[in-house]
């Protein structure tokens, strides 16, 4: 192991402070990915800023009628509180979907959604990859690259961000709050926290250095149902191979991009009337494949619109 | 040498049962110790002074050399007693031509510039502590050349060859009485590279005193390690004391040993102190051995009436390099169904893989994933019930060496496990059941694994307190040998479970083969019966020579063990007072098992029948099992509960083979890119519904003194092949390239 060393933020305005004055400082919450990171080099933070005991951890009312979910929020806590679980069953859905029981006691909602990528080319350090390491190239693009992404990937990069809690929060129209080392707070759509690889596939979000996620705030519920669906290898505890959250008339798709990708084709003709096998169609129009994942291009077209008929109330 | 009439000819306190411990649903003797975290595993056991910690390093490439080692500033590194490579490790025994599994060899570490497969290990870094290690073994510099390589199976079998020493066997003229069958059967079907995934990873922890070397470490076979290891040093077999108290998980992959126990010990005598080794979870898949991928032609013929005329295996597998192991997927078919024309056989590729070998059931979990799949297809074609074609076509003899069964009560496993299951409500039609988004399906399948018994020794001594120890080099690699042994004793001896004491995992205890081909059990307790005996006979002797015994003057064949309790009819002492008068230093008794003179007369097999109830998502391709149901015939069993437990573990990996298992070859780099247990998927809690193992009451008389067989192997064997049958039976698709998984089962159902 790389020696590092180790504080306990005692706020959150000296947690972003100490992230941007100290040289490769991360934040470190319930660490069930960043530990595995560093254990396998992939990551090696010189300083790490436990952020885990801050008071970001309650789920409160917000005044427009949505809920504020506070970033250190674990995500067992959140998927089983009865808010969510009432209004917003989108999220408890996607959140149970993803980990394991043991997991999601420690994961936490900012660190969910700053989780890196499974890919199994990020994983290994004695294989190309420009996330790990710019400009050392891309294992996965000639490799076996069965769970890559079929939209916005770049030839830099085809990696697929892993969370399903975010693929909920896209559907939502969630926004994500921060606060930035110069006490600047902003506000990301959860779907523009994340970027696409482009040149840059180590670059993963809009955020600067030291910026620190505080919140993540739902607006009041959309009107229409919702539904998480993803389909795995396994029933529980595996990555996913394809994934969608339906809230009313938002499409949300995972395991398919380098960020949580709304499928806004989809909205945009399902707004217009087209039945939804129509509607993915047009979404799937721009899809590209690397080969082993073709799949998921013809399993994306068969889900999406089970899903949107599960959540308008069909019982299959 | 006994011969098997005298085994069927003799009772023996096992076989009477009298106190019941035989059979009995007894908890794991060693069970507390570990759900309590205090069972000592190898790299957990503590040496009498501070260790060090070594880390090894492995190779990048998949073939080719180490064109440059620069370790110079690893060994800077603080903390860093020293780092090996080839150029400095220590001189160790010459790898002999070949290995096999039961001959001592050396199996020298960091052995020369060469790199045979990826993930081989190259160096060792070893300092005062495990982060120091890590630390700089991230500082070792290590160049490698590469040369082509071969890593991709199914490009490579024109390359195939027959394994040495082998030839296909025929019986008849399958290719005549293939052509001339009006219903066939032509398919191939492929499995895998697969992992063991044990729980603990290979780990030593190992120390000198003077040219003494003590070894903890993590392997099925005790002798086998310690004389190899030693060979390895170059030192004197009685030099090393190897121990294995707790193993977790072998499944095969532990049958062999590994750089950790040789590099411990080696950098150990170097340091002069103790040295801890552990491989990570990256090193396990690659750096240990694996099961190798197959492909298994099978060809049916049979007549209009289901009759099989003629029946093939051929498969294909591949191994490393220098390897010779093959993977025998078409040998159980040999003794499975009967047909007058008959053809198996294996041809082998050789890779720049990791090592190829031994996986639970060896040969059965891979070849029964195509014939039974095929036997299903056949039903279908003659418009016939699975299980009816299976019992129309079941042989009064074995069908290829025409000697008699020991025992074969496959036909009752498959009535028996389609009553309990509801066979009957099977629509033999596929997709016609729908509930909600999922199609149901129900599959079976015939299990069939072989029986074996090898040379084994034991110790029992009783002490004045009564307690009787257990003495064996046996292991228990999560299997149950420390339950077994202790109710075999308290059985023979007539005392309580909790007066035995088990010792196992030991070299220098009498030796045993150890864990694996699921003979442990048999094995093993064979050779406890007879020490048991052994001790009986001595016991019965002291007594009725003991002027102050109620049983003095015998006769001592007359007397009998119960509850601690040694009598002659009405006269009666506790066996602890005899004891303790005569022999307070306790009394020892040893004894052995050996294979019949005679016992190649029979066909000696394990049986089982599965049944399995699967629902298929035919939107997304999923498929999750709902009900397994398996029966067996596997002898006499010996523990209800553990016998259970590894029946429907064997069972749950027949699923992961079906669904989810298996570990994908890069062609690039010639590596295994799931390397860990997240992209290696072994079924979990939620991917296994109701489960069920059943076992009918059996003895094997010819099979050993006790009866008994094992069922280590049996409970995956053929488990996997229902799954896929009832996958076909729910949807109507077959995948016939393993494991099924979404992808695969979603492309062959738009090919419908």
């Amino acid at each position: 192991m790389r020696p590092f060393t180790f504080e306990r933020a005692t706020s959150t305005q000296a947690a972003v402070k100490s992230a941007a004055e100290i040289p490769n400082s991360k934040f470190i919450a319930g660490g069930t990915n960043l530990l595995d990171l560093m254990k396998l080099e992939i990551e090696h933070p010189a300083h790490l800023i436990d952020v885990g005991r801050l008071p970001l951890a309650g789920i409160e009312d917000t005044s427009e009628g949505g809920l504020r979910i506070g970033a250190m929020a674990t995500n067992s806590h959140v998927a089983a509180h009865a808010q969510v679980r009432s209004r917003y069953p989108v999220l408890t859905q996607a959140i149970v979907a993803g980990g394991s029981g043991q997991l999601r006691n420690k994961a936490t909602t900012g660190g969910n959604l700053m989780q890196r990528t499974r890919c199994v080319y990020f994983y290994d350090s004695t294989k190309p990859c420009n996330k790990r390491q710019p400009g050392s190239g891309c294992g996965a693009l000639e490799g076996l690259n069965r769970n890559s992404a079929i939209f916005g990937a770049s030839h830099a990069c085809i990696a697929t961000h892993p969370s399903d809690m975010a693929i909920a929060l896209a559907a939502l129209d969630a926004k994500v709050e921060t606060l930035s080392p110069s006490g600047q707070v902003r506000s990301f759509a959860a779907t523009e926290l994340h970027r696409l690889p482009g040149e840059t596939p180590d670059i993963e979000t809009h955020l600067i250095p030291g910026e620190l996620i505080t919140a993540v705030v739902l607006p009041p519920p959309p009107k229409g149902g919702q539904v998480y669906r993803k389909v795995r290898d396994r029933a529980s505890y595996a990555a996913g191979l394809a994934s969608v959250a339906i809230a009313g008339g938002n499409v949300a798709l995972g395991c398919v991009a380098h960020k949580p990708w709304r499928a806004e084709k989809a909205e945009a003709a399902l707004a217009s009337g087209s039945s939804s096998a129509e509607a993915i169609a047009a979404e799937l129009s721009e899809a590209s494949n690397n080969g082993r994942n073709r799949f998921k291009i013809d399993l994306i077209a068969r889900l999406v619109p089970v899903a949107i008929a599960q959540a308008n109330g069909s019982q299959i | 040498m006994s011969s098997v009439s005298d085994w069927e000819a003799t009772s023996n306190p096992v076989k009477e049962n009298r106190a019941g411990n035989i059979g009995k649903a007894v908890d794991r003797y060693e069970g507390p110790l570990k759900v309590t975290g205090t069972a000592p595993y190898a790299y957990e056991v503590e040496p009498p002074s501070p260790p060090a910690y070594g880390v090894l390093l492995s190779a990048s490439i998949a073939h080719g050399r180490i064109s440059n080692v620069d370790t110079a500033a690893a060994e800077a590194s603080p903390g860093v007693h020293l780092v090996w490579t080839y150029k400095n490790v220590p001189a160790q025994g010459p790898r002999p031509a070949r290995y096999d599994f039961f001959t001592p060899s050396p199996r020298p570490a960091l052995e020369s510039e060469r790199v045979h497969f990826f993930g081989q290990q190259v160096a060792i870094v070893v300092a005062d502590t495990l982060e120091n290690a890590q630390a700089a073994a991230a500082l070792v510099k290590l160049s490698f050349e590469t040369e082509p390589q071969s890593v991709i199976f199914h490009d490579h079998f024109d390359e195939a060859v027959q394994p040495p020493g082998e030839s296909d066997t025929e019986i008849g003229d399958f290719e005549a009485a293939f052509a001339a069958a009006p219903v066939k059967i032509d398919d191939n079907w492929r499995t895998p590279l697969q992992n063991h995934c044990q729980m603990e990873p290979c780990a030593t922890t190992a120390w000198w005193e003077g040219e003494q070397l003590t070894v903890h470490t993590s392997v099925q076979m005790v002798r086998f390690a310690q004389s190899s290891l030693a060979e390895t040093l170059m030192i004197p077999h009685k030099s090393v004391r190897l121990l294995t108290r707790y193993v977790g998980g072998g499944f095969g992959g532990k049958g062999s040993f590994y750089e950790d126990l040789v590099l411990a010990s080696l950098a150990a005598r170097e340091l002069g102190r103790p040295v801890k080794v552990a491989f990570s979870r990256q090193q396990m898949m690659h750096g240990t051995v694996h099961r190798p991928a197959t492909e298994v032609r099978v060809r049916l013929g049979a007549t209009a009436e289901g009759k099989l005329t003629a029946m093939s295996l051929m498969t294909t597998t591949h191994c490393d390099r220098r390897g010779n192991f093959t993977e025998h997927a078409s040998n159980f078919a040999r003794s499975l169904y009967a047909a007058p024309n008959r053809l198996t056989g294996h041809q082998l590729v050789r890779l720049d893989l990791p090592v190829a070998s031994a996986m639970r059931a060896p040969g059965e979990a891979s070849g029964t994933l195509s014939l039974e799949v095929a036997m299903d297809e056949l039903a279908e074609k003659l418009g016939m019930d699975p299980v009816e074609l299976r019992i129309l076509n079941e042989p009064p003899t074995d069908p290829e060496t025409g000697k008699p069964f020991s025992i074969r009560q496959l036909v009752r496993c498959m009535r028996e496990g389609a009553q309990l299951f509801g066979w009957d409500r099977r629509n033999p039609k596929p997709g016609q059941v729908r509930q909600g988004r999922w199609l149901i399906g129900f599959g079976m399948a015939a299990a069939i694994r072989g029986n074996f018994l090898l040379p084994a020794k034991c110790s029992f001594t009783v002490d004045a307190e009564g307690v009787i120890t257990v003495k064996q080099g046996m292991t228990d690699i999560g299997t149950g040998t420390y339950t077994v042994l202790a109710q075999i004793a308290a059985e023979t001896l007539g005392v309580p479970l909790g007066d035995v004491r088990v010792e196992i995992g030991d070299s220098e205890l009498p030796p045993a083969p150890g864990s694996g081909g699921q003979f442990g059990a048999a094995t093993a307790g064979s050779a406890a019966l007879d020490a048991g005996m052994n001790l009986r006979k001595a016991i019965a002797e002291i007594a009725v020579a003991d002027l102050a015994s109620p049983l003095f003057g015998g006769p001592s064949e007359d007397i009998t063990f119960q509850d601690g309790v040694i009598a002659i009819s009405n006269r009666s002492e506790r066996l602890s007072d005899l004891i303790r008068r005569n022999r307070p230093e306790g009394l020892t008794a040893e004894g052995e098992i050996r294979p019949a003179a005679d016992a190649g007369k029979w066909s000696s097999h394990t049986y089982g029948a599965h049944y399995v109830e699967v629902a298929v998502d035919t939107v997304t391709g999923e498929v999750r099992t709902r009900r397994m149901l398996g029966v067996f015939a596997a002898g006499r069993i010996l523990n209800w509960k553990t016998a259970r437990s590894q029946l429907t573990g064997g069972m749950i990996w027949g699923v992961g083979s079906a669904l989810t298992e298996g570990n994908s070859v890069d062609p690039h780099y010639g590596s295994l890119i799931n390397q860990d247990l997240a992209g290696y998927l072994v079924p979990v809690q939620a991917d296994i519904g109701e489960i069920e193992a059943i076992m009918l009451d059996e003895v094997d008389d010819k099979a050993n003194p006790m009866g008994i067989k094992g069922v280590g192997e049996l409970g995956i064997s053929g488990a996997g092949a229902a799954v896929a049958n009832a996958i076909y039976n729910a949807c109507g698709a077959r995948v016939r390239d393993y494991p099924i998984t979404p992808d695969k089962l979603l492309a062959a159902l738009e090919a419908l």
